[in-house]
């Protein structure tokens, strides 16, 4: 019942989107989210719309698993159109009906904000399809670098993070066992109340927790055995290096962010 | 020849901590592994083979006597890395030390700590990774794969360091006979062919047959040394100890037992046969 759980979900692939460096994809990804917050109208969101779709249909993203992702999100969405929708006043009056009123420019807001919101989520969505989670965290690692001499300890963190990865497939597997011997031991937690489900949830935590320290023990000792003493002096085994393809990235960026400032200047 | 591991006079305690009082684990142990040899340590739960085998790379540090690795002190913080990179450690759950979620990266680890040019690295690996047969699977996620390759996984992860010396903590106790089969084949060619030297603590009697050298642990102490001809066929200080014995011996003793006139050292099902034929000729 947990097998579906699609955290930081990649699809390998070799195309051009995939074969971007990884630390040109987070830059783009920042880019992509500014132009996405300079823009104002229907044209400025239209070109940040066809550079979504384009980079999706390079990648060969299947745009069924980019609403699949949405899904989840549903909720905070709706609920962003109809406070959106209520509370801006301006324009014309479109409705008017018992206590609620529906401006021209809360119709207006309420869909930038969806679809800003909508493509801010497929946007990330599009880094953590195209980009293998290793890659994600060595190239983070690279991009912060100039942190450690903040004493920022960015080695660190990319390691916790990497090994946060490689474990949630492993902790989900115990979990699911874990629900099932509870089961086998008379364990409910389909029925009853939110309380009582949750209080049923602890016989799960207790054994899940206690394991997981088991197992953050041994891993510890396995790396010390294997020479592992921190970031210093590292080498790895892939060097990120950037190519001709990440030049290209970058202007085609720029061009983005570059033509919705421009629209924005004219006040569309 | 020199020996690549020795204690002296080795002691160990486990410190005191809560309401639980210190545990003495061993007093005064002595003893020599032999480069290039497959020595297997065998005895029953809690008589101190885990604990001995994590003082053979510094993760356990003696409180009294001495464990040379190559002639280092492992006590010596500054030789931590020159010990650790020589004695390469393979524990139980496979599962705990694969770091990486991908097979290469994993085996990339050790090289990559030691700060290995990447292209030597990549060298490293492949060839790891051809000798205990799990090249193909260099770009798959671990957690899909059996327990018996996971483990062989982390014998290439270990040897991506080019270790003189490979010690495994019952690396076949979470694996199924499948599994097993494989990690003891493995281990097997590492030593024959490259003359790596391999200690194999262990359980099932049946590996052990194939070392050059058993050594059975008991309460902290050595109870036999010797080869596997020579501990299998004490079958009744080995069973005082609470041990097995492998079953082709315990087929014979008892034959024996009964008045038959058989040898009790065959090791091998094959070896055991013959005895048995001649025996019924």
């Amino acid at each position: 019942m947990l097998k579906d759980i699609t955290l930081g979900q990649f699809f390998p692939g070799r195309t051009v989107v995939h074969r971007l460096d990884p630390r040109t994809k987070l830059l783009l990804l920042v880019v992509y989210i500014v132009a996405l917050f300079l823009a104002k109208s229907f044209f400025s969101y239209g070109l940040v719309l066809i550079f979504l779709v384009g980079v999706t249909l390079l990648g060969r993203i299947p745009f069924k698993s980019m609403t699949k992702g949405l899904k989840p999100m549903l909720i905070f969405i709706i609920f962003t159109a109809v406070l959106n929708l209520f509370y801006t006043k301006g324009g014309k009056l479109l409705l008017d009906w018992w206590i609620f009123e529906i401006w021209s420019d809360g119709l207006e807001t309420a869909f930038f904000m969806v679809l800003r919101i909508m493509m801010l989520v497929c946007g990330t969505f599009l880094l953590t399809y195209t980009t293998s989670p290793i890659a994600l965290t060595d190239g983070l690692e690279r991009l912060l670098s100039p942190l450690k001499k903040l004493r920022v300890p960015v080695h660190e963190l990319a390691m916790m993070m990497s090994i946060a990865l490689r474990f949630i497939p492993t902790l989900i597997e115990e979990t699911d066992k874990i629900i099932s011997a509870q089961k086998a031991r008379g364990a409910d937690f389909e029925t009853g109340s939110l309380i009582r489900r949750a209080k049923a949830l602890i016989p799960i935590l207790v054994p899940l927790f206690v394991s997981a320290f088991r197992r953050a023990d041994e891993l510890a000792t396995a790396m010390e055995c294997r020479c592992y003493h921190g970031g210093e002096g590292r080498t790895r085994l892939k060097v990120l290096r950037f190519a001709s393809i990440d030049l290209i990235a970058f202007f085609v960026g720029g061009v983005l962010l570059a033509g919705v400032i421009v629209l924005r200047h004219f006040g569309l | 020849m020199t020996p690549i591991i020795q204690t002296e006079n080795l002691s160990f305690t486990y410190p005191a901590s809560g309401e639980r009082l210190a545990l003495p684990v061993f007093e005064n142990l002595n003893l020599e592994i032999t480069e290039g040899s497959f020595t297997a340590v065998i005895g029953p739960n809690g008589c101190g083979k885990s604990t001995l085998a994590k003082h053979f790379n510094a993760v356990l540090l003696p409180s009294g006597g001495r464990v040379l690795v190559d002639g280092l002190d492992t006590a010596d913080e500054e030789l931590l890395l020159d010990i650790r990179r020589q004695i390469g450690m393979v524990f139980q759950n496979p599962d705990n030390q694969i770091v990486a979620n991908v097979v290469e990266e994993d085996v990339a680890f050790a090289p990559e700590n030691l700060g290995v040019p990447s292209a030597e690295i990549r060298q490293r690996v492949d060839e790891a990774l051809k000798t205990v047969g799990m090249y193909e699977y260099r770009e798959h996620a671990p957690h899909l794969l059996s327990g018996g390759q996971k483990q062989r996984i982390a014998i290439a992860g270990v040897l991506a360091m080019k270790p003189r010396c490979i010690v495994l903590d019952e690396p076949t106790a979470m694996l199924d006979p499948r599994g097993r089969e494989e990690v003891v084949a493995t281990i097997t060619r590492l030593n024959r062919e490259q003359g790596i030297t391999v200690v194999l603590i262990t359980h099932h009697m049946n590996e052990a047959v194939g070392a050059d050298r058993v050594i059975v642990m008991h309460q902290g102490g050595i109870l036999a040394d010797g080869s596997p001809r020579e501990v299998f066929s004490q079958v009744e200080l080995l069973r005082q100890a609470g041990l097995d014995v492998p079953q082709t011996t315990e087929l014979l003793y008892e034959l024996r037992k009964r008045g038959w006139p058989v040898p009790i050292d065959a090791l091998t099902p094959e070896e055991c046969a013959e005895v048995i034929a001649k025996l019924l000729s």
